[in-house]
């Protein structure tokens, strides 16, 4: 087996607030391998963005510090480097893709000089290369007219231009790893599958690994190789997507797989919402972050939190319903009726 | 941007329109006259009513002083013998004009410096030194800063001279005096412009890149932080430059503020009149040079109109 | 990675199903707007003490001129020019009236002036900005380009003329101040007003058939109002600050009447010989000035609706 190229083992990681400690990340592993494509899927607050943007200490910190766990990106534990040594990671080795190209754009410089910024203080890059570099990527992610575009202000150019243009940022230093938080979140529908296509296309052509964070079950069922469900700060469910489509083995992601429309197929008789909020993360439940909005919660549920179930095929499931003294339930799931036990 | 420019011409001509509209009205509502004050016979008065033009109807009045202001003409003082308001301007306005400018130039250097480094080192110690520093200088009224300058270096210390205008150090004392309360309100805004900018996702964005903390600082925030800066300019400048009248009756510079509150008090109506339009197109030209920076450095209003 | 069975009870595994008072819990105090901004006022000790500050003035104007047996305006020819001593506490002017009663008589003029005239713009400039904001159209057109071209005039100047126009006095202060301020207010209002009135919940209230009345009383005002007071309390420390300096010049509070600006002019006067009679009135007007500033500072932050949770 390849080493992965990032490994993130029991990471916890809190903001202090002037309230007192927000346990964002409780615990979390995953890891992904060279070429491979993750899902992170889960609603707004489940610490799916901080988990990934750990991999570049991209959290503001203070008030974010690491509580424990590690996270190793080829190998070197990321915690570990000097800012120096980040900065020389940054763009390069991992290039991230954010949500909101609106916001995430600075409003007052060139779309080709923010480009062109990943090369800028790297050592053996040339400013007549870091420009025709930037062209070039603009033009892989479908920017027509690039000298022209590259003249522009954010704010000239459409909302689906835009996350091309953040897509070029993230690739034009080729790294390994692209992290893309939310890639499609803020994009109409068709654009979201442009986005997605030049995004597989892209992966396919320069053999980037790439982590692709949504709460959109949607976008993991077209991307993903393998997709880790995050909760209140926990994964509760990891797996291949077939998996965890078809076998599904946690009551969150039937939950989340029962909230969505889906056209294509009749057996969606009804669209189901999960009721209630999840978990404040201000003071999290003692035993599985999900146990309050759990049909099927025990006692023990609400007390203690759940052992990681290995189900075999990199399926792992962390749910009581797997324990031996657990009657069996079957987990309904609009498609594929998946069964637990 | 050639509508953007053509809208605030037509603004700024409008304003300095009603200003001088305004003032010439009120100056003519003021109680008493110039010439009640002297030993002048009914005779003498009338002759020095027919030649100031105060015999004609106020409309037109009025209408004379707007065709002689077309001209750029703004008449005799009444209080100084033969000479004409252009001249006392003349020559009184490079005094002001380099005690603003010196005030100017160390608010918004010193000011926007402060304001940087206080929202970089936020919640440490050199913070809360500006912050403090920031705040008593917003609460000083400048007339007050300038006594107290002139009080403890000038009378107590000795160290700098407190009167008059001729040479480096008598520059010292008036221009702080002056620029102290904008330097604090500009490090003030600036400081909270910052804290505004670095909580921004494209900064989280330009970390992801690799950018150096330097380029980061620099080039994104700065850059960012400064707009909101450009826009109180303008009445920045109004600001010192109601500033000068206090200060120059304070360190006795024969400056135009200094000229302004006499004249006001010996009701020299022609002096006030064409004081006050020599103010008013000066600031409302400063606005309009603001205005203009503004579009230029902002491109998001480059393209759009504001 | 198999669960330690043996540590566990069977009847752990007994179904209970949701928890519906949980499922929705939110750990944090469930306090109402205003509340939550008195509890975060309160909590911030500068503000705090800033607030005592302005109250201690307040109560000392009102009281204050009756502490001792001098009237503010009683000269008296043996004891000019005196240092603070037992008799007066704060010395005297030089036509001999006793500085402690003038001190606390100016502040109830400068105080009064202060609030009362940024009262009065807020009022003014809240209506005419308000309904500009909200009805916008020509109306909004034509009271905007009125603004746009008043605010061009530099506000100073136009008050020295007033002044000199009207007889001076406390009147003719606030009169002078709120014709030549409230401009400012009017632009922020309809500012914020236009926001306001562009959220998803107004045109939701719209749809629901709420008349222009309710809209106004019960989605615009409330979202206005923090940010109303914020500025208004912004601006008193501005036109006590120009009460001063309309005084200090000459043309605002004439002797015997007093208040601390022209109280500032007479010690200037004899700065050199007598620095504590400038001391006194120059000490108030700045501590006012500067409680009033960090209170504004305490105030917006309590008030500002993102900083909420904090």
């Amino acid at each position: 087996m390849p080493e992965p190229i990032l490994d993130v083992q029991d990471l916890s990681y809190s903001f202090k607030t002037y309230g007192g400690e927000v346990e964002a990340v409780r615990g979390v592993s995953f890891n992904v391998f060279p070429g491979e494509v993750v899902g992170i899927v889960g609603e707004s607050g489940c610490g799916k963005s901080v988990s990934a943007q750990c991999a570049l200490r991209l959290n503001p910190e203070p008030p974010g510090f690491r509580k424990g766990g590690r996270l190793l990106y080829k190998g070197e534990d990321v915690f570990g480097k000097t800012e120096r040594e980040m900065r020389d990671m940054r763009g390069t080795e991992i290039g991230f893709v954010f949500q909101d190209p609106m916001t995430y754009l600075n409003p007052t410089m060139k779309i080709g000089a923010q480009v062109e910024e990943v090369f800028v203080g790297r050592p053996g890059v040339s400013r007549k290369d870091a420009k025709r570099r930037s062209a070039e990527m603009l033009r892989l992610v479908g920017i027509s007219d690039v000298e022209r575009r590259s003249n522009q202000y954010p704010h000239e150019l459409s909302g689906g231009m835009k996350q091309r243009v953040m897509i070029a940022m993230a690739l034009v230093g080729g790294p390994s790893l692209i992290i893309a938080d939310e890639p499609t979140t803020s994009l109409d529908v068709t654009i979201e599958a442009q986005i997605l296509e030049l995004l597989d296309g892209l992966r396919k052509k320069l053999g980037t690994s790439i982590v692709i964070i949504t709460h959109d079950l949607g976008v993991i069922a077209k991307m993903c190789d393998r997709v880790y469900v995050m909760y209140g700060g926990k994964v509760v469910e990891s797996g291949p997507v077939e998996d965890i489509f078809y076998r599904t083995a946690h009551p969150y992601t039937a939950g989340l797989l029962g909230s969505i429309a889906r056209l294509e197929t009749e057996c969606a008789d009804e669209l189901k919402a999960i009721e209630g909020t999840p978990p404040d993360l201000f003071s999290p439940p003692p035993g599985c972050p999900f146990a309050a909005r759990c049909d099927y919660a025990m006692r023990v549920c609400y007390e203690r939190p759940a052992p990681g179930y290995d189900l075999g095929g990199g399926h792992a499931s962390s749910c009581w319903l797997r324990h031996e003294y657990a009657a069996p339930v079957e987990l309904r799931s609009p498609c594929a009726p998946g069964t637990v036990a | 941007m050639g509508r953007y420019i053509a809208k605030r011409i037509v603004i700024s001509l409008a304003t300095l329109f009603v200003l001088v509209t305004v003032v010439f009205a009120l100056v003519r509502l003021m109680p008493g006259d110039p010439f009640s004050s002297e030993k002048i016979t009914p005779q003498i008065r009338q002759n020095l009513e027919r030649y100031y033009g105060f015999d004609k109807p106020i409309l037109q009045q009025y209408v004379i002083y707007i065709g002689q202001l077309a001209k750029g003409d703004l008449g005799y003082s009444m209080k100084y013998a033969n000479a004409t308001v252009n001249d006392i301007i003349a020559k009184a306005f490079p005094y002001s004009a380099d005690l603003g400018l010196r005030a100017l130039a160390i608010a918004v250097s010193v000011g926007l410096t402060l304001g940087i480094v206080s929202a970089l080192n936020r919640k440490k110690p050199i913070d809360a030194v500006c912050v403090v520093v920031a705040m008593i200088g917003t609460s000083i009224p400048d007339f007050i800063m300038g006594y107290v300058l002139q009080y403890f270096f000038g009378i107590r210390w000795g160290l700098l001279p407190i009167a008059q205008y001729k040479g480096f150090a008598y520059t010292v004392l008036p221009s702080i005096g002056l620029g102290f309360y904008t330097l604090a309100l500009v490090s003030r805004l600036m400081r909270s412009s910052m804290l505004e900018v670095v909580q921004q996702d494209y900064i989280k964005t330009a970390m992801a890149k690799g950018a150096s903390r330097f380029r980061i600082v620099w080039k994104h925030m700065i850059r960012n932080a400064i707009l909101p800066i450009v826009t109180i300019l303008g009445p920045i400048t109004a600001s010192v430059l109601t500033g000068t009248f206090v200060i120059e009756s304070i360190f006795a510079i024969p400056g135009m503020g200094k000229f302004y509150v006499t004249s006001v008090q010996s009701l020299d109506y022609t002096l006030v009149l064409g004081m006050t339009v020599f103010f008013g197109a000066f600031l409302v030209s400063a606005n309009f040079i603001v205005d203009i920076l503004y579009g230029i450095i902002d491109p998001r209003i480059r393209v759009s109109r504001r | 990675m198999e669960a330690t069975s043996e540590t566990l009870d069977r009847t752990l595994f007994e179904r209970v199903g949701k928890d519906r008072d949980k499922m929705e819990s939110i750990e944090r105090p469930n306090l109402t707007y205003w509340k939550d901004a008195w509890r975060r006022l309160k909590a911030n000790k500068i503000a705090t003490i800033a607030l005592c500050v302005v109250g201690l003035y307040v109560v000392m104007s009102v009281v204050g001129p009756y502490m001792t047996s001098y009237a503010y305006t009683a000269t008296d020819a043996k004891a000019t020019d005196a240092l603070p001593s037992a008799e007066h506490w704060f010395g005297t002017d030089m036509l001999g009236r006793d500085l402690w009663s003038r001190v606390w008589m100016g502040a109830r003029t400068s105080l009064m002036i202060g609030f009362v005239a940024t009262l009065l713009n807020t009022i003014v400039g809240g209506i005419v900005g308000g309904v500009a904001g909200y009805y916008g159209g020509k109306l909004d057109m034509v009271l905007m380009r009125i603004v746009d071209v008043l605010y061009g005039i530099p506000y100073i100047i136009v008050a020295i003329l007033m002044m000199v126009v009207m007889s001076p006095g406390i009147g003719s202060l606030i009169i002078a101040m709120v014709i030549t301020r409230w401009i400012g207010m009017a632009r922020f209002v309809r500012g914020e007003v236009l926001r306001i009135k562009e959220n998803d919940y107004v045109a939701a209230a719209r749809v629901l058939g709420a008349s222009d009345a309710t809209i106004l009383i019960r989605h615009i005002a409330p979202n206005l109002m923090g940010l109303i007071i914020t500025n208004t309390m912004m601006a008193i420390p501005n036109a006590i600050f120009t009460e001063a300096f309309l005084s200090f010049i000459g043309l605002g509070i004439q002797p015997p009447e007093c208040s601390w600006g022209l109280l500032a002019r007479e010690g200037s006067q004899t700065l050199s010989i007598y620095p504590l009679k400038l001391f006194f009135p120059a000490f108030f007007i700045s501590t006012t000035m500067l409680a009033l500033n960090l209170l504004g500072d305490g105030l917006r932050d309590a008030l500002d609706p993102r900083l909420r949770g904090e």
